[in-house]
Order: structure tokens, then sequence, then C-alpha cells
């Protein structure tokens, strides 16, 4: 946006808060996050295609302490991106649009996104599935 | 009345070109449909390979299903990353030049990690 010092509309400082906007900046946020995330993909692939020893590598560090926090935290990033992305989708369909229904979803995505972060690092610490 | 009988193309003639239209928002709606499927799949992938060993996690990757599948969703992946960053540089970048240099940069950093990503999976996929 040009500086173009003509009047702007009010900004976010002048609204109470909703949960609506915590997930729309979320939505950004982990998007963010899950962009920085692919390079761990690629380091993964990589490692697998570079044999024995740099998998080994690999493992090691994501089974680090440091490398365990940045996966819970990818997995609630992707889980959150998920769950909202999917409520974006049925807004994109014109649904939802009610204030109650909007504020509905809003915490449906957030209370859904913890729970499945919580379901797939249940099954890691518990030993893995299958 | 009358004007809701007008054909649509009677308003927009005249007022330029719609350039790409609403090809950006569309393919980030298309991507995001995939990746929804394409996650999981990755995700749960991951889940029974916890814990695995270095041949395990190889032989994974070597069938056919799970190879194409790796590369769709990493060839997607980094798709629609590109255009998810896109708006958010296009929203709070107003350095024109600054701007213009990020958007291209993220596209050829995005092309590259996707290529090698494709290569990768093939090397493991094809034994090489």
């Amino acid at each position: 946006m040009a500086q173009t010092g003509r009047p702007l509309s009010p900004h976010l400082g002048i609204y109470r808060w909703g949960v609506q906007m915590t997930t729309s900046i979320l939505h950004r946020a982990t998007g963010i996050a899950l962009a920085v995330g692919t390079l761990v993909v690629l380091w993964g692939l990589l490692a697998l295609a570079g044999g024995a020893d740099s998998w080994a590598t690999f493992k090691a560090c994501a089974g680090s302490i440091i490398g365990t926090i940045v996966l819970i935290g990818w997995t609630w990033a992707l889980s959150f991106h998920l769950c909202n992305g999917i409520r974006h989708l049925i807004q994109d369909a014109g649904k939802g649009y009610a204030i109650a229904d909007f504020k509905r979803s809003s915490w449906l995505a957030i209370v859904f996104s913890v729970v499945l972060t919580v379901i797939i690092w249940a099954i890691v610490f518990s030993g893995g599935a299958a | 009345m009358s004007e809701n009988l007008r054909h649509p193309l009677k308003r927009v003639r005249g007022l330029g070109s719609a350039k790409e239209g609403v090809a950006h928002w569309w393919t980030q709606r298309v991507t995001a449909a995939a990746l929804i499927v394409l996650a999981i799949w990755f995700v749960s992938m991951l889940l029974t390979l916890l814990h695995a060993d270095f041949a395990t996690a190889h032989a994974m990757l070597v069938k056919p299903w799970n190879a194409v599948l790796m590369i769709a969703f990493t060839t997607t992946m980094f798709w629609h990353a590109v255009l998810g960053l896109q708006v958010v540089i296009e929203d709070y970048v107003h350095t024109r030049w600054l701007e213009v240099v990020t958007l291209v940069l993220i596209r050829f950093l995005a092309v590259l990690f996707a290529l090698a990503c494709a290569l990768a999976v093939l090397r493991v996929a094809l034994g090489g």
C-alpha cells in the first residue's frame, strides 16, 4: 500500500476482541510457520535419499529435545491450518457467515487442532502406530 | 430489473482487462483441497514409520504409490506455500522493489525445493 497520507479505515485497535480475530491471524501465522516447515520435509527426503548415515543424523536431530519441541509446534500448526482451512473452504462455499456460526466454527477449529495434536503425540509417545 | 438482464460482458467492457482474474484465489483453494488428503496421508505415513530404521523407511518410499503421493504432496505443498506467502508479502511489504524481489525469490526457492524433493523421492524409488 502506498503511503499517500489519505485517511484510513479504522484499524484493529478500536474493535472489541473476538475469537474470529485470533483464528484469522493464526491462519496466517501457522501458514508462515508451515512454509518454513517445508524445509524439514525437504531435509528428511534428502536425508533418506542420501543413505543410512544422513538418515541417522536427521533422525537424531528430529528426536532431540529441541527437534521434538519444533515437531510438536509444527504438528499443531499443521492441525490448525488444516482445521481452519476446511472452515475457510466451507465459508468460500457461502456457508457459515452468520455471526454465531462464524464464532462457533472459530472455536471448533481451535479445539479440533489441539485435539488432533494431542492424539498424534499420544501415538508418538506411546511407541508408534501399527 | 433491466440492469439484471444485461449481459455481464456489457458491464465490464471498457473497464480494462481482468488479467489473471480469480486464478490465484482458485489455485489456492484447489491446492488446499488436495493438501487436505495429501497432508493426512503424509502424517499417517510418518506415524507408521515411528522408530523405524533406515531400511524400513527406505522400503516404504520405494513403493510406487508412496513415491507418487510423496511427489504430489511436496509439489502441492510448495505451490500452496508460495501462493500464501505471496499474499502475506503483498500485504505487509510496502517497499515496491523489495516486494517484487521477495516475490520472485520465494518462487525460485519453492521451485528449487520442489524439484529437490522430487529428485530425492525418485532416487529412492528408482534405487539410484
